[in-house]
């Protein structure tokens, strides 16, 4: 049945040959742990990516109940994660998977690291990384500010009081953040569509490039 | 099927003409149209993304703190309450400033934000007359003086006497140090 459809599309469509090019090559012997079991740290990268995936439908999921705004947002975090079937669950996988994201993305830079991978001619994906971690960052700070508990109003307090401390632009950039004079209202509607819509987006269109490098230069060698 | 390349160098020169080819003259149209549409899209948006910076800020107003006679040499901690305008919400939330007198009998009120990083500071809980910061034990004089941890000394409201009272106002770079 499956395999009928997939023929009718195929026919109509030579879908084949794009599927093959994705996802046929060979996973050479020196980054495949079945052959040597070192060859594990080469998993961290796609580790990486899998945790983005948790994070991205978890964090789609999250947004069915939570509302960004002062007065609600606290209600609504207690509500999904108290009230709501598998709440806790769900908003454990956002947070939890918050911070190891973090862990494996340092992880796999460490591999690059020390197998020189970054070498020519793959310094561009390096860069590319590098503006992936930054986004990471990002996006967990403008995540931690979203639940509107003490911990968060403070945390966010002390982040942008570090961004101020930049010579002479500093207050700028105070102020864009927060949206207005203080951390209120409208910091937190700022940092949910930031959250939510501009750092997912730049980290999509940077993953691709990532993904596209890699492809078009192999991995790299043994050592 | 001549090649039009041979052509032009040996029966045909072309024509000279001023000024710009059809080509330029097209791919600067486009070029043009298409960066108008880009800016008639992006400078809204641009525009309403930098609107807090560039918004008028409301100017401070004096506000009734305490009755003059109340003020000790020691630190003392007074609440207070601001009206605030915070995108469409407003309230009236608390405020609190370390209000004292120095040895020549000058009024000076600080704010009790630590310039560490942020936290609430409190006079003398180490009993040892330095105001102290619970969270990285930052400490600082009377007068806001950073002695430990803090790059720069409390800030300080704005103060004047009137008619007995105690007014604060915008808060300050700390003059005192
Ligand atoms: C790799 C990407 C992401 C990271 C590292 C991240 C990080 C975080 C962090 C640290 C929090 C605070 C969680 C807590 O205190 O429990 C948070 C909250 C939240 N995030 Fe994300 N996030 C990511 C992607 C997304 C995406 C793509 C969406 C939505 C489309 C999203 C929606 C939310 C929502 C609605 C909350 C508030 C609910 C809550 O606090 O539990 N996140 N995020
Ligand atoms: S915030 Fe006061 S010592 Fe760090």
């Amino acid at each position: 049945m499956l395999k009928g459809v997939y023929n009718w599309i195929d026919e109509r469509l030579d879908i084949t040959p794009m599927w093959r090019d994705v996802a046929d090559h060979e996973v050479p012997e020196h980054v495949n742990p079945a052959h040597h079991f070192s060859a594990f740290v080469y998993c961290f990268g796609g580790l990486t990516f899998f945790i983005t995936v948790i994070q991205i439908l978890s964090g789609m999921f999250l947004t069915m109940y939570f509302v960004p705004d002062i007065i609600n947002a606290y209600k609504s975090v207690d509500y999904l994660q108290h009230k709501v079937a598998f709440g806790g669950i769900v908003r454990g996988m956002h947070h939890w998977g918050a911070s190891l994201v973090i862990v494996m993305m340092f992880l796999h830079t460490l591999r690059v690291f020390f197998t020189g991978s970054y070498k020519a001619p793959r310094e561009m994906n390096w860069v590319v990384g590098m503006l992936i971690f930054f986004i990471m960052l990002g996006l967990g700070f403008t995540g931690y500010l979203l639940p509107w508990d003490n911990k968060a109003y403070f945390a966010t307090k002390v982040g942008i009081q570090i961004a101020e401390s930049v010579p002479y632009i500093g207050v700028y950039i105070k102020e864009l953040m927060q949206g207005g004079e203080i951390v209120g209202a409208e910091t937190l509607t700022r940092f949910f569509a930031i959250h939510v819509f501009f750092l997912p987006g730049a980290l999509l269109a940077l993953l691709a490039a990532h993904f596209f490098m890699i492809r078009k230069q192999g991995i790299s060698g043994p050592l | 099927m001549s090649n039009h390349e041979h052509h032009e160098n040996t029966a045909h020169k072309p024509v000279k003409r001023s000024g710009m080819s059809r080509r330029q003259f097209l791919s600067y149209t486009l070029g043009g149209a298409g960066a108008f549409m880009a800016a008639g899209m992006s400078l809204p948006m641009i525009r309403f993304a930098v609107d807090p910076i560039l918004k008028k800020k409301a100017g401070g107003t004096w506000i009734k703190v305490v009755e003059e006679n109340k003020i000790t040499n020691d630190p003392q901690e007074f609440k207070f309450n601001i009206h605030q305008v915070d995108g469409w919400y407003v309230s009236d939330p608390e405020l609190s400033a370390w209000i004292s007198k120095d040895s020549s009998g000058n009024f000076f009120a600080l704010s009790p934000v630590c310039k560490h990083l942020g936290c609430t500071i409190s006079w003398n809980t180490e009993k040892n007359n330095e105001y102290v910061c619970p969270c990285h034990n930052a400490h600082y004089t009377k007068d806001g003086k950073n002695l430990t941890v803090a790059p720069k000394p409390l800030d300080e409201y704005e103060l004047k006497i009137d008619k007995g009272w105690v007014y604060l106002g915008p808060i300050k770079a700390n003059t005192r140090v």
